[in-house]
């Protein structure tokens, strides 16, 4: 039998990604100092980045295939991933956690997510979702002696290996119908099928798989426990990372697979984001840790980003993608400054920063605002074109909905501002400042402002 | 924690000092060649203009502001000059807006548009009419008494205070000269971020609570007038631009519910009742300067966007809802004058009173005639000298004693006789007494209001004499009765020419439009005629307009 090698071209960037995180696996053991591991990560990302339009096509007989649609998303992936590691530099070493295999599960996770992107096929998409996920539960809990890393770890690992089991069984049954696992020819044999009642079980159960790892209620439940307990920069990867990249497999499932099934998995998804919405904002609104704070905030962004994928037509895909992007940088951003300050995690800790840090107190404040969606940040621009994708479907009910979450949720984004400006200092505050720390926060900022005033940088 | 609040007089006296000092010096030295060199550049021409007016009178206090961002903080009087000469600058740069603004037509003048967002269909776009030219001046005004106003009482994070102060004055002009829903929203909401900055850090002691109160109100608000904004969006063929809004006939139940919609975010602002609960708290915490641009720009933006939005591009809601609307603020004129009486707090009592004369202005403007509309318009810009004049007086005479309660005042004619002067002016004028521009205002809105319902004119006219009331007892109480001890024994000077100069502008402005209205009400003429057809010709078919159309 003649196997033709497959061509390779698509999916260069996964196969980088892959090779060097192997390599980094391997030189962690003779590297003392594991700090230029996490440049090679860096170096290795920005040189997908400018592979990523070359590499398009399909390939393995169909299985993959990468498109204008899954470049958008790796490039969230890989500014996450850059970002990421120019946040833990320091940061994991200080918290004792800098082992080299740090690195190269985060460019594993990665792979993991573009090659979910990618996907064309069920049994890919499965395959990259459980590499980002193994890799992240490890990532949890890299603080070995920390028992709330641990705590976080096990969390995540339990709920994600139900959550997968749920995909799986979904996905057999949806196999069992249709005979075929590749995507596009799913939504053709559904296309000349009746709706069945197993079909709208396969359905669900994917769903609530996918919401799971983005954490929309109700199934968020392990998010705020496990970002509590995570290392900081582990947190500002996954409320990223994991969660673009389940958008992109809901788009790709979804919008192509399920395609003829949209009147039913729309009414799943507005009942997701409403409840998201609500549970996001308005738990939000009592933590004290900052962590756990910006969990339920990235619960309730999850919840805004699902209104672009419930308008059903390119236009919301479209502004889901540019959300999340705009999303890594205001999130990832925040969580930067939350690194910053050398004990930052609880809110009471920004009392009075404006006065001690003012530029600090400046930047946090940009993000905050962000968050919340006021203009002239990016924070707005992401808000506004998903509510302009949803209004235009005709969703308008939703969207007055969304922006009355919005207004609670500038209640606790606010309260952060409120503590650095308003409050005086009960303890000095000190701040652990590093180059690559400051890169990260100015390249955010920098980011935020700069979409806010000329969006078309970013809208597609 | 109040900063201001622990600073001993002495301490005070001297800062005036050498602050007087220090004024002259610069004074000769850099404003004058400055002024002189900009006037030359802006009035005296008389070529065109060689710069685009709107975009720079908007962008010179932004680019001003993250230049005092760059200053050393140390480095105190270089902030604050930097800051008056930008603010001054701004002012006579806008000059142009009033020389050269043609008063014969009611169409979009010094109009700027470029090309912003294209995928959007998101223009940069810029012009004024009748209707906001005079507050953009007013704006450029105000800015300029406030940077004076708070010279000595602000003594913490002074960078950050005139920042702020100078990126509100750049949006809140930039929110009068929009041609553009989408950059007018980003405005709107982007002069939110100082202004809740200006009131939670530099407020009094509840300024926490009040901060937090005026940004969520008025968030709910805009967020609403966002749906809103959108869904005209797609209903104008994707295009923010306002022009040809005004142009689009939207069917009527949707123009009901995108009127509401805006409703929400203006009435906040204005505020109308019953939303108006965030307004005594914000004025009462905020430092002066604060409640000088609330008072005098920023809830005009609230009457202003019903003149701009909600008149002509939903004129039949406007003209379904109208006698609602004057409901709704004969209950504010009646409710914000009774409510006053009780006050205790003077900056509460002023607070209270802009609820019953933004009630005056919403009246007018629903009163959907000429004398209500002009009258309403007039009454915004008086509202905002008088009543910015007023918190000027009571933040000037704060940073002497450390209290606003009336109770602890009394006699402070003898001990202030040239502050007591001023303070006079402009109770009168809050009042509404014939030869003040109060008067002037409050009688074509009544005059309005008569045309339009008998009712709410005689309802209207019992809010006049409520406010004489409370006006006149707050002085009283104030000024003469017998001096209280607590004034006397610590050395309080009057008012100092800095002070002197703040209010001497508003003064001049108060009898300006009381003697000779029509400098001002010219402006307005094509403007608000123009409105007024929108609103009474619409609903009408087609063919009736064009009927019209070829009959003028």
């Amino acid at each position: 039998m003649n196997i033709p090698f497959p061509d390779l071209t698509p999916a260069i960037p996964e196969i980088i990604i892959s090779m060097v995180a192997t390599f980094l696996l391997i030189a962690e053991l003779v590297a003392k100092n594991k700090s230029p591991l996490g440049y090679i990560g860096i170096a290795t990302a920005a040189i997908v980045m400018y592979l990523l339009p070359v590499s398009r096509g399909e390939t393995f007989g169909g299985m993959f295939i990468s498109d204008s649609y899954s470049t958008y998303f790796k490039l969230i992936f890989l500014i996450n991933l850059i970002l990421t590691i120019l946040i833990s530099l320091k940061y994991i070493h200080k918290e004792k956690a800098d082992y080299g295999e740090y690195y190269s599960l985060l460019l594993f996770a990665t792979a993991g997510m573009m090659l979910m992107a990618s996907a064309k096929d069920l049994i890919i998409l499965y395959l990259g979702l459980e590499l980002m996920a193994l890799s992240t539960y490890i990532l949890a809990g890299i603080k070995r002696h920390d028992i709330k890393s641990n705590e976080a770890a096990i969390k995540y690992f339990l709920l994600g290996g139900f959550s997968s089991a749920l995909l799986l069984y979904g996905m057999s049954l949806l196999y069992g119908i249709t005979t075929t696992t590749d995507i596009y020819k799913i939504a053709q044999y559904l296309q000349q099928k009746e709706t069945t009642p197993v079909l709208l079980l396969s359905m669900s159960l994917i769903a609530v798989a996918f919401a799971f790892k983005i954490a929309a209620a109700p199934f968020h439940m392990w998010a705020p426990d496990v970002y509590e307990g995570a290392p900081t920069s582990v947190t500002a990867f996954m409320s990223v990372g994991p969660k673009a990249a389940g958008f992109a497999v809901i788009g790709r499932v979804f919008y192509v697979a399920f395609y003829n099934l949209q009147t039913d998995w729309t009414a799943v998804f507005i009942a997701i984001a409403i409840l998201t919405m609500a549970v996001g904002n308005i738990l939000a609104i009592v933590q004290t840790n900052i962590k756990r704070m910006l969990a339920y905030s990235s619960i309730a962004h999850a919840g805004y980003a699902l209104l672009g994928v419930i308008a059903g037509t390119n236009e919301g895909l479209n502004a889901m993608m540019t959300y999340l992007l705009i999303y890594a940088f205001m999130n990832i951003g925040a969580f930067a400054i939350v690194i910053l300050l050398h004990k930052g995690e609880e809110i009471k800790d920004y009392d009075g920063l404006a006065k001690s840090h003012p530029l600090v107190a400046a930047i946090m404040l940009v993000f905050m605002f962000s968050l919340t969606g006021i203009p002239p940040t990016a924070g707005f621009i992401g808000k506004f074109n998903v509510f302009m994708a949803a209004i235009n479907a005709g969703y308008t009910w939703l969207v007055v909905i969304a922006v009355i979450f919005s207004a609670i949720s500038a209640y606790y984004y606010l309260r952060i501002v409120m503590n650095m400006y308003m409050k005086n200092m009960t303890e000095e505050v000190k701040i652990i400042s590093s180059l690559a720390l400051s890169g990260a926060i100015f390249i955010t900022v920098i980011a935020v402002l700069v979409i806010g005033i000329i969006p078309s940088l970013v809208i597609i | 924690m109040h900063d201001n609040g622990h600073n001993s007089t002495e301490h005070t006296v001297e800062n005036g000092k050498k602050g007087q000092s220090c004024y002259q010096v610069l004074t000769a030295v850099f404003i004058i060649p400055t002024l002189a060199i900009l006037f030359f550049l802006g009035i005296l021409s008389t070529e065109q203009i060689k710069y685009p007016v709107l975009s720079t009178v908007i962008f010179l206090p932004i680019a001003g502001a993250l230049f005092i961002f760059l200053l050393n903080r140390q480095n105190e009087s270089l902030i604050k000059w930097s800051c008056l000469v930008i603010s001054i600058a701004n002012f006579i740069l806008s000059m142009p807006l009033y020389t050269r603004f043609d008063k014969t037509t009611a169409n979009m003048q010094f109009v700027e548009r470029h090309d912003w967002i294209p995928s959007w269909g998101v223009k940069y776009a810029l012009g004024v009419d009748g209707i906001s030219v005079l507050f953009v001046l007013l704006s450029a005004l105000l800015t300029i008494l406030c940077v004076t106003v708070s010279w000595t009482s602000i003594k913490d994070k002074i960078k950050e205070f005139y920042a702020a102060l100078l990126l509100i004055e750049g949006s809140m002009i930039g929110v009068f000269c929009s041609l553009d829903l989408f950059l007018f929203y980003i405005l709107w909401e982007a002069m939110l971020i100082p202004m809740y900055l200006l009131i939670g850090v530099w407020g009094g002691p509840n300024r926490i609570y009040a901060a937090i109160k005026f940004f969520l109100f008025t968030l709910v608000g805009s967020l609403l007038m966002l749906v809103g904004i959108i869904v005209l969006y797609f209903n104008t063929g994707n295009s923010f631009d306002i022009l040809q809004m005004m142009k689009t006939n939207y069917p009527y139940n949707m123009q009901i519910l995108l009127f509401w919609a805006f409703f929400a975010a203006f009435a906040v602002k204005v505020p109308m009742f019953p939303v108006h609960t965030w307004l005594p708290d914000a004025h009462t915490e905020a430092p002066t300067a604060g409640s000088v641009i609330l008072a005098g720009i920023l809830i005009k933006m609230g009457a202003y966007g019903f003149l701009r939005f909600n008149m002509p591009l939903f004129p039949e809601a406007t003209k379904a809802l109208a006698p609602a609307m004057m409901v709704l603020s004969v209950v504010a004129i009646i409710y914000g004058a009774v409510i006053c009486l009780g006050q205790t707090d003077l900056k509460r009592l002023i607070a209270y009173s802009s609820v019953s004369h933004m009630g005056f202005v919403t009246l007018g403007l629903f009163a959907l005639n000429p004398q209500g509309i002009q009258g309403g318009i007039l009454q915004m810009v008086n509202h905002g000298i008088v009543t910015g004049a007023l918190f000027l007086c009571v933040g000037i005479i704060y940073e002497r004693t450390h209290t606003r309660q009336i109770a602890d005042y009394g006699g402070a004619a003898t001990v202030f006789p040239i502050y007591s002067a001023f303070f006079m002016v402009f109770t009168l004028a809050s009042v509404g007494l014939p030869g003040t521009n109060g008067f002037i205002g409050e009688f074509l809105i009544i005059l309005g209001g008569f045309t339009a319902s008998n009712l709410m004119g005689v309802l209207a006219a019992t809010g006049v004499i409520i406010g004489a009331a409370y006006m006149l007892w707050l002085y009283q109480n104030v000024f003469f009765v017998e001096t209280n001890p607590k004034l006397l024994g610590h050395g309080y000077g009057d008012m100092d020419s800095r002070e002197i100069l703040t209010l001497l502008p508003l003064l001049i402005l108060v009898f300006w439009i009381g003697v000779y209205p029509n400098t001002f009400l010219s402006f307005m003429d094509a403007s608000v005629q123009n409105l007024i057809e929108r609103v009474n010709t619409a609903g009408q078919p087609q063919v009736a307009q064009q009927i019209i159309e070829v009959i003028k």
